[in-house]
């Protein structure tokens, strides 16, 4: 391999750019630490910690960095495409960011912002002190982590791939996409992918087996049920995705012939493989969302659910269905009528269950006390939004009509109608509803509102305009279009939209920095007069998360405690077992980073030495006794009568 | 030593490894279509009883309803996972 085809960023003044901008990033987060003495702190507190709280606050930083990322590839993407024949960004560099973007958002930025709000929430939840398996849980993090930085330096370094976020065969195969980019996508997906398989199994552990005595599982709030059926769709449909992206990088590294069109190989096997996985994926990014809003709406409607064992019920099935329906990705791929017919079928079956819930939250808000916040306003700005993304898939869920706009900018208009009202909202939403739990005060409700209107209007005149170039005949990924094609006005109102998102985001982040400097500590601990339990115990959480693990009785059990001035925890202090930290999950993930780097590079030596990191760090694990540690009730006292805001 | 040793676990990796290597026998010798489908049926239900039982302690367990629900959920999508995929790819229908 020559060196100009290992730093890519010498090609372009554009990429040249971005790495200057890494570098000197990088340095400057190094000279920070050194210079404010922090490498220790971070360390102890942050890249050791098995904390659920800290390491669903690590997930949610990583994800909005993401987020920053991906919009950014998302303006140069609305840029280019906003004049016709315009030249800001050549064919192939507009390949990787259209394939980047899509990568990006949906596993390196919906995926962890969800799993970050599920970590930081669940255990309180649940009346939980952590996970089942905390150990793993950083795990977990880090190797998730390892996969997002191989994602990002692929950018600069060799190439980044290019074949779409489906990369789809023969066009990803060795033949056709040559660089390393498509070697990045199954080596990056792959590390952080296992990392997601293992958040599934810790938290169907943790929900079914640590709940707080008394809560049994129709007791349970409504985003703990949604994010036990996530993490069930996590459990099934991951290990797809392992063994695709494996048949992969055999098929471009080592020469096998799984989905290449001679030797019995089958092209279209990959297409089928990822969306066995990629259409229940939409549902794990979506279920959790559906549980954010139901905790909102009703915690700011002032009424319970209304339904919840229709809510349960339906999301049991949209899980089932999930499985059911991969095909209508693929409806002009040339399968038989009658095949077609049956996804079409149960594409459709699945609006039934989803309008269950959204005729659930209707009635749930039906002559309730609203009050108007920024998560709240989130949420009812999701009904009426996702119900147009969710009305033009069941057009394109009709597989004859299919075939007029599959590929065209209507699916990608309709997948933004779906993923950001349902799941971008609902992260914001939950963001801004737990934030005063994490950090111990609100964000501020004024910049809130201002980029909620900012982001919901700019989201609709960004994407509106797709519908309509779509039914016009624009097909999707064109990096350019000429100008009799009359594309030009409506591209150029969306990318007028895409300002406003952007200038959305700066504001969330802005209320980040305001917030923190001058917004008013919370000391109740329960901000919103809201109804379960994580609510209870203080704010910011202690390490510890309850003093004394409450008795659930009721759904709600908390809120009923307040209005018959009931006391919500009984008994008294007793030493509290905690998992302690170690640097172990953090090592692997540094090693696996590695072994993934000289992997897509093909460097086989590096790549062994690196992999028996990977080895040492489990062996490490395996003989090592480690049993904990103990808080005492002195300690416990101490703690709580310090938060409570006593006097020493 | 006796109770450290995790002897179930040795043997079912040992078996593993077996039964792999007798379902590569079907690649490697020359044999007829119903033949190597036999060796290839039984070699996968051993395989996946070994991994069960040995390596998730299937059946270990007195919770009952959780074990009959969690196999229904994984028949319901592996069948239909399987059902489809030939639908599309094979079938052609």
């Amino acid at each position: 391999m020559k060196w100009d085809e290992f730093f890519v960023f010498t090609h372009d003044p554009m990429l040249f750019a971005a790495m200057i901008s890494i570098v000197l990033g990088g340095l400057a987060i190094f000279v920070g630490l050194t210079y404010f003495k922090k490498w220790g702190y971070l360390w102890t507190e942050w890249l050791t910690t098995v904390d659920h709280k800290r390491i669903g606050v690590m997930y949610i930083l990583v994800a909005l960095v993401m987020l920053f990322r991906g919009g950014v590839d998302a303006l140069l993407m609305r840029a280019q495409s906003a004049v016709p024949e315009n030249g800001l960004l050549n064919a192939q560099h507009y390949n990787e960011i259209f394939t980047t973007h899509g990568l990006l958002m949906i596993l390196f930025m919906a995926m962890p912002f969800i799993i970050g709000l599920m970590n930081v929430i669940i255990p309180l939840q649940i009346g939980a002190r952590d996970v089942a398996f905390p150990r793993l849980n950083a795990v977990s993090f880090w190797l998730f982590a390892a996969g997002a930085a191989l994602l990002n330096i692929s950018f600069v370094i060799g190439g980044s791939p290019d074949a779409g976020w489906t990369a789809y065969f023969p066009l990803a195969s060795l033949e056709y996409s040559p660089t390393v980019g498509n070697n990045y996508y199954s080596l990056a997906l792959q590390i952080s992918g296992i990392g997601t398989l293992m958040t599934g199994i810790n938290f169907i552990v943790t929900i079914l087996k640590m709940r707080a005595p008394g809560m049994t599982l129709m007791k349970m709030p409504m985003f703990t049920w949604s994010v036990l059926i996530t993490n069930v769709i996590i459990v099934f449909a991951f290990p797809v995705l392992t063994v695709a992206l494996a048949l992969m990088m055999l098929d471009r590294q080592f020469g096998t012939q799984f989905f290449t069109m001679s030797n019995g190989g089958m092209d279209m096997l990959w297409a089928n493989l990822f969306w066995v996985w990629a259409h229940p994926e939409v549902y794990i990014v979506i279920l959790p969302a559906f549980g954010i809003y139901s905790e909102i709406i009703s915690t700011f409607a002032r009424k319970n659910l209304y339904g919840y064992k229709s809510m349960v019920v339906s999301m049991v099935a949209i899980s089932l269905l999930s499985f059911l329906v991969w095909a209508h990705h693929f409806y002009t791929m040339g399968q038989g009528v009658m095949a077609n017919s049956i996804f079409s079928i149960a594409t459709m079956a699945i609006a039934v269950p989803t309008g269950v819930k959204m005729f659930n939250w209707l009635f749930t808000l039906h002559k309730g006390k609203i009050t108007f916040t920024t998560p709240m306003l989130y949420s009812l700005a999701f009904i009426p939004i996702f119900t147009i993304g969710g009305v033009t898939g069941v057009m394109l869920g009709m597989a004859s009509a299919d075939y007029q706009y599959h590929n065209t900018m209507f699916l990608v208009a309709h997948f933004h109608y779906v993923l950001i009202p349902g799941t971008v909202f609902a992260v914001i939403a939950g963001f801004h509803y737990w934030y005063p739990k994490v950090f111990g005060y609100q964000l501020n409700e004024r910049l809130g509102k201002l980029g909620f209107w900012l982001i919901t209007i700019s989201f609709n005149v960004a994407f509106m305009p797709l519908f309509i170039l779509g039914l016009n005949g624009m097909t999707r990924r064109m990096y350019t279009y000429s100008e009799e094609t009359g594309f030009g006005p409506l591209n150029m109102l969306s990318f007028v939209g895409a300002l406003g998102l952007a200038l959305g985001f700066i504001v969330l982040v802005y209320n980040i920095y305001w917030s923190a400097r001058y917004s008013p500590r919370d000391t109740s601990g329960d901000p919103y007069d809201a109804r379960s339990p994580e609510w209870s115990t203080h704010s910011p959480v202690p390490v510890y998360n309850f003093a004394i693990v409450p008795t659930i009785n009721s759904l709600d059990a908390f809120w009923y405690a307040k209005k018959n001035k009931a006391p919500f925890f009984e008994g008294k202090y007793e030493p509290i077992h905690m998992p302690s930290n170690s640097g172990q999950p953090f090592l692997m993930g540094v090693a696996f980073c590695f072994w993934g780097f000289f992997m897509v590079f093909s460097w086989w030596i590096p790549a062994i030495i690196s992999a028996l990191g990977i080895f040492a760090t489990m062996i490490y694990r395996t003989f090592e006794r480690d049993h904990g540690y103990y808080i005492s009730v002195e300690e416990i006292e101490r703690t709580e009568n310090a938060l409570r805001g006593d006097k020493q | 030593m006796k109770q450290l040793f995790p002897v179930s676990h040795v043997m079912g990796f040992v078996f593993s490894l077996v039964l792999s290597l007798v379902a590569l026998t079907v690649v490697f010798y020359d044999m007829s279509y119903a033949m190597g489908m036999t060796i290839l049926l039984i070699t996968a239900f051993a395989q996946a009883s070994v991994q069960l039982l040995m390596f998730m302690h299937m059946g270990e367990s007195k919770d009952k309803v959780t074990l009959y629900t969690n196999i229904a959920y994984a028949l319901f999508v592996g069948v239909f996972t399987i059902l489809g995929s030939l639908l599309l790819l094979v079938w052609d229908i």
